[in-house]
């Protein structure tokens, strides 16, 4: 433990000549590690048998160069996480057995990224049905990569990016039979099946992240947590589809998104690329159907008394 | 001969046509408003349950639709719907004036209702606007909102989906208000009722 945290200490001095390494993930043909870790094959000397050999890389083991190299570790090298002795291959058996940092290793305490609250997100997380099911063989990582991860949700400024990043970390296990049984033991329940009773289904999932439905909403953190077990998840369609929608305190919130809709458009709704029916109401024009309303009314009340009063 | 003349104004197909689009746009107008304002209709229907409600009244009306729009295409009931460039904005004004004034004074209906005259022209206009222009927009728009895949992703800045269901509702308000001043028009007749009598039996009685 102690040893890590001489690490990071390492590493955040040595952060900002790390920033060099962002532009070798890019490079990843003369990249020591994604040369391998970046193709379908990789080649390597065998030394018994005295000639080079091509193979297949392990799908898992193949790393996105893309995401790479714009993921919150960019400034990383492989190295700074990994040990320095997957260098060689093959690699050696026993680095399958080196301990690696989670998250709160380096995050947990630390003022820098207290916006993040990492301290408050763990202690939902360990409430949350994984944790509660799998104990800690449910990580961090196993929705977060930490190749990949990317803030998505206090950075993008469009609605469906974020649904679709954040949807994409649940499906990437939810949706892939051997992910899934890897951590369950059990196979996967089909989602589409699952949620059959709620219409527009591939609408919802591309304009709602699932932790809108799945966590309870939380104020004090900007993503919650708390996975709830699927009784308690959100079946009520008013909590969204009202003037007081349950998306205005979660998905909605955002600052990202407020920013770009007060540059310029009518109101913030109309920057929101969605739109759901109850709750997006335009106050300018509500008032108006108001106003023709009660003028119409009026008029018909004053034509049919003058009816009666004329006996017409 | 009797003074009281009678009209065949209204067919059999016009009337199942009008019977069915009363009740369809009755329950759209009930459901759409629920939807929007989302209350859950003081607990009578479930949100999703108006949803399948609104989709049902909205196939309804689109096949009576149907029906008024090829009624129209093979009947002479047709002709009653074109207007004339001639008088375009003096008739309706005229009629506009009889509503407001003139019926109160002793003044006689400037376009009497007869076999070659269906609507006054007021009736006219505002019957062409809703049936040939807000229905068909909002059917469309109907359609397209209950298929959102179809829909294009984004109109400048403003979602799709967003500006059609602006649409849906505005055409949507705006046939409510019709309805509304139609019911009222409807009433002004020898008798309050003698119209809707009419619109079940077939018969228009001139005066
Ligand atoms: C010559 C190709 C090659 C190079 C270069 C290479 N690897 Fe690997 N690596 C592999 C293959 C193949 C595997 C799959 C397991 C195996 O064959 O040992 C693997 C497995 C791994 C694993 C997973 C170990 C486990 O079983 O969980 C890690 C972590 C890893 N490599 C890190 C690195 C890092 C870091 C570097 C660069 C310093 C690197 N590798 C360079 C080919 C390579
Ligand atoms: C910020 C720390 C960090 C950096 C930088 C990092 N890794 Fe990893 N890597 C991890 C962790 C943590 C795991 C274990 C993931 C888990 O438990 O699911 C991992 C797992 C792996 C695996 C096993 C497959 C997998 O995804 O579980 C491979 C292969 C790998 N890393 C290669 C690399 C290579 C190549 C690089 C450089 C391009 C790299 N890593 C950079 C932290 C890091
Ligand atoms: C080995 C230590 C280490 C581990 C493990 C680690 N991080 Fe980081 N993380 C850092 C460092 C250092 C930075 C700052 C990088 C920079 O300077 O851009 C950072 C940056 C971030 C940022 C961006 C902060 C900002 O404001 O720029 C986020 C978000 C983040 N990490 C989340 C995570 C998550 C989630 C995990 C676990 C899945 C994790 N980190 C694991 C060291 C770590
Ligand atoms: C069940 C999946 C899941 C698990 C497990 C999980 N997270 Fe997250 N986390 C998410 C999702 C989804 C987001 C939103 C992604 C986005 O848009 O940034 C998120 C966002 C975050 C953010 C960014 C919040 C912000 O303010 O921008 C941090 C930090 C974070 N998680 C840390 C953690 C830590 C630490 C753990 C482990 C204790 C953890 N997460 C476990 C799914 C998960
Ligand atoms: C509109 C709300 C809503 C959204 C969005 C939603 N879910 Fe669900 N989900 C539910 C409800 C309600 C249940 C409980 C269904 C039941 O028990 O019959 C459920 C059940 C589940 C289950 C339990 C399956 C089982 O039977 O064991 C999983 C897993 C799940 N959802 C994952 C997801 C994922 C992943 C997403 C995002 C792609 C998602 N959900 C989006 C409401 C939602
Ligand atoms: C690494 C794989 C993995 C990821 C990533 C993941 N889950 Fe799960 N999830 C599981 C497994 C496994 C279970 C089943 C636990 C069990 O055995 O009952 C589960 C169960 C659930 C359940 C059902 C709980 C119940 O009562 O049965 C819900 C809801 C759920 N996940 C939602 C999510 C959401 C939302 C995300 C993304 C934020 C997510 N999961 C990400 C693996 C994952
Ligand atoms: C987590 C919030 C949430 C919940 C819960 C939810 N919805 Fe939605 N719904 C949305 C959003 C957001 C959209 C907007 C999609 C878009 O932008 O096109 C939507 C769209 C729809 C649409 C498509 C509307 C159209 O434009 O054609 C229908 C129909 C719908 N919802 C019905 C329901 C019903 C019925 C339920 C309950 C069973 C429900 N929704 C529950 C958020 C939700």
């Amino acid at each position: 433990m102690n040893n890590r945290f001489i690490r990071l200490f390492f590493l955040l001095v040595l952060g900002t000549f790390l920033h060099a390494n962002a532009q070798s993930y890019q490079n990843a043909q003369h990249h020591q590690c994604l040369k391998c870790h970046s193709n379908q094959t990789y080649s390597f000397f065998n030394s018994v048998k005295g000639k080079d050999e091509k193979r297949m890389m392990n799908p898992y083991f193949i790393l996105d160069t893309v995401a790479l190299s714009a993921a919150v570790h960019k400034p990383f090298d492989c190295t700074d996480c990994h040990s320095s002795e997957y260098g060689t291959y093959p690699h050696q058996s026993n680095l399958k057995l080196e301990p690696l940092s989670t998250c709160l290793d380096c995050h947990g305490g630390d003022a820098s990224f207290a916006s993040y609250h990492f301290e408050r997100i763990d202690e939902e997380f360990r409430k949350s049905i994984h944790f509660q099911v799998s104990g800690e063989n449910f990580n961090c990582s196993k929705c977060h990569s930490q190749h990949t991860y990317f803030a998505t949700a206090r950075t993008s400024n469009n609605v469906l990016d974020i649904v679709d990043y954040s949807n994409k970390m649940c499906l990437s296990c939810h949706n892939d039979m051997k992910k899934y049984k890897m951590v369950s033991g059990h196979e996967n329940p089909k989602l589409v099946q699952v949620h059959d009773w709620l219409p527009n289904q591939e609408l919802h999932f591309k304009n709602v992240r699932c932790i809108e439905c799945h966590t309870e909403v939380l104020d004090s953190l900007k993503v919650s947590h708390n996975i709830l077990p699927k009784s308690k998840a959100l079946r009520k369609c008013v909590e969204c589809h009202s003037a007081d929608s349950r998306l205005k305190a979660s998905l909605y919130k955002y600052q990202n998104l407020q920013k770009r809709s007060e540059d310029g458009s009518i109101t913030m709704v109309l920057a929101n690329e969605s739109y759901v029916i109850g709750s997006h109401q335009i106050p300018h024009l509500k008032i108006a159907s108001i106003l023709i309303f009660f003028l119409t009314l009026i008029g018909i009340i004053i034509h049919s008394s003058f009816r009666i009063f004329k006996k017409k | 001969m009797t003074a009281n003349q009678k009209i065949y104004f209204y067919p059999v197909w016009l009337r199942i046509w009008h019977g069915l689009n009363a009740i369809g746009i009755l329950t759209l107008i009930f459901s759409g408003i629920s939807m929007q304002s989302s209350i859950e209709s003081a607990n009578l229907l479930s949100f999703k349950s108006v949803i399948n409600l609104h989709n049902i009244a909205g196939i309804l009306v689109t096949l009576s639709y149907f029906l008024y729009f090829t009624g129209n295409l093979v009947t002479p009931n047709g002709k009653f719907y074109i207007i004339k460039p001639k008088g375009f904005l003096k008739r309706p004004i005229q009629q506009a004036i009889y509503y407001a004034w003139g019926m109160f004074h002793g003044m006689k209906a400037p376009y009497p209702i007869s076999e070659k005259r269906k609507f006054n022209p007021l009736q006219k206009y505002a019957y062409v606007l809703v049936m040939y222009m807000a229905v068909p927009v909002v059917i469309i728009t109907g359609f397209a909102l209950l298929f959102p895949e179809i829909i294009i992703d984004q109109v400048y800045a403003f979602s799709g989906v967003f500006v059609t269901a602006v649409f849906h509702s505005t055409m949507g308000f705006f046939i409510s208000i019709f309805l509304m001043v139609h019911l009222y028009i409807a009433s002004i007749g020898k008798s309050p009722l003698e119209n809707f009598k009419s619109i079940f039996n077939g018969w228009h009685e001139v005066h």
